[in-house]
């Protein structure tokens, strides 16, 4: 599955992963009957299962922003990865 | 929209999860923080001496925190990695700091210019980096709207794709192993990951190490604690190689192929 080691090779490189693979099993696949290479999802599931990194504006709190955010998707749920300051976590 | 008075000066990276994605968001509560700041000194010090003083609190710093803020007043340790002045002009000191999550750095600003003698406070803030996520994938509230827009008012939903990340993008900074399709759905119903089911893993892991457990797709089924190194996976033909602790993927997304206690088909690949 060519796009879904693209994918994870994407990951690495987002996260600074700079570990070398190494195959347990070489002859496995996968079967496209079910599953997504994250990219292809649907866009119902790729809001669902997403994220944004947003630049966040001056004027609002870190909560409010998400409070747009969710608004905005109209999804029931979203939160931040650490509030700005005042109280920086 | 009214609200905010409370740090309008205060812009930069925040990531945010959606629906189902929330769950995995505190992975990057408390990971490294990166600013850049302007601080304004209340007199004029030669620049060498601001340098001088701001280079003494890379280290082990203690922080009071202020006094409103959501977290017990008592004096913490953090740690700041890295601080480089990037201009000063005047009696302004624009600067960039690499820091522990929590450090305050109007706090900073303020310790700065007691030690300098002419004091001093933070004039304007902004994260350029948390955690693995940088200023240069930020997209501002403007551009979310109107590819949102695009998506909803012409069905094209290219922009937002490309203005968004999957949840996947959360655990990227761990290291990963990638398990067969049989031994998915197992895994989703919060199953350990047995030797068998893997198809290939990063090198390095060790015991008790945090790792991301995904599909050859791609796709993050959950994240979970080592239960061997990298190298006694490669060589175990059994036994258990990992403990999911958060569970991300809905079971069901891939087909049942283990064994139910009390019968039904279906094979037992880990």
């Amino acid at each position: 599955m060519k796009r879904g080691e693209e994918f994870l090779e994407f990951l690495d490189k987002l996260g600074n992963v700079n570990r070398r693979w190494v195959v347990k099993d070489p002859n496995e696949t996968t079967s496209d009957k079910y599953g997504y290479v994250p990219w292809d999802r649907p866009i119902d599931l790729f809001i669902k299962k997403g994220m944004v990194v947003v630049d966040k504006p001056p004027g609002p709190t870190s909560h409010e922003v998400v409070a747009w955010i969710k608004r905005m998707f109209n999804v029931e749920k979203a939160g931040h990865g650490g509030t700005l300051e005042p109280s920086p976590r | 929209m009214g609200a905010g008075r409370g740090d309008p000066k205060v812009t930069g990276v925040l990531p945010v999860a959606l629906a189902s994605a929330t769950k995995l968001i505190g992975l990057i509560m408390h990971s490294v923080k990166e600013y850049v700041a302007l601080m304004e000194l209340h007199r004029e010090v030669d620049p060498s001496r601001v340098e001088e003083v701001l280079r003494m609190f890379v280290g082990k710093i203690y922080q009071k925190p202020p006094l409103r803020s959501s977290v017990k007043r008592s004096l913490r340790v953090r740690e700041i990695y890295e601080i480089e002045i990037l201009e000063i002009e005047g009696r302004h000191v624009l600067f960039r700091v690499r820091c522990q999550s929590g450090t305050y750095i109007r706090k900073l600003c303020h310790d700065v210019g007691l030690i300098l003698g002419v004091e001093a406070h933070m004039r304007e803030l902004r994260r350029i980096a948390t955690a693995h996520f940088r200023e240069d994938m930020a997209v501002t509230l403007h551009e979310l709207s109107e590819a949102l827009f695009i998506w909803r008012e012409l069905k094209d939903d290219s922009f937002l794709r490309k203005r968004m990340l999957p949840a996947e993008a959360i655990v990227a900074h761990l290291p990963k192993i990638v398990v067969k399709d049989s031994a998915v759905d197992a895994i989703a119903h919060g199953a350990q990951l047995a030797a068998p089911g893997v198809v290939k893993l990063h090198e390095g892991i060790s015991k008790g190490d945090l790792v991301a457990l995904m599909t050859m797709k791609g796709e993050l089924i959950a994240v979970a604690r080592a239960e061997m190194s990298t190298e006694e996976i490669l060589q175990a033909s059994r036994g258990i190689v990992a403990t999911p602790q958060r569970v991300f993927m809905e079971p069901g997304t891939y087909p049942r192929m283990w064994k139910r206690k009390g019968g039904e088909s279906g094979e037992a690949r880990s």
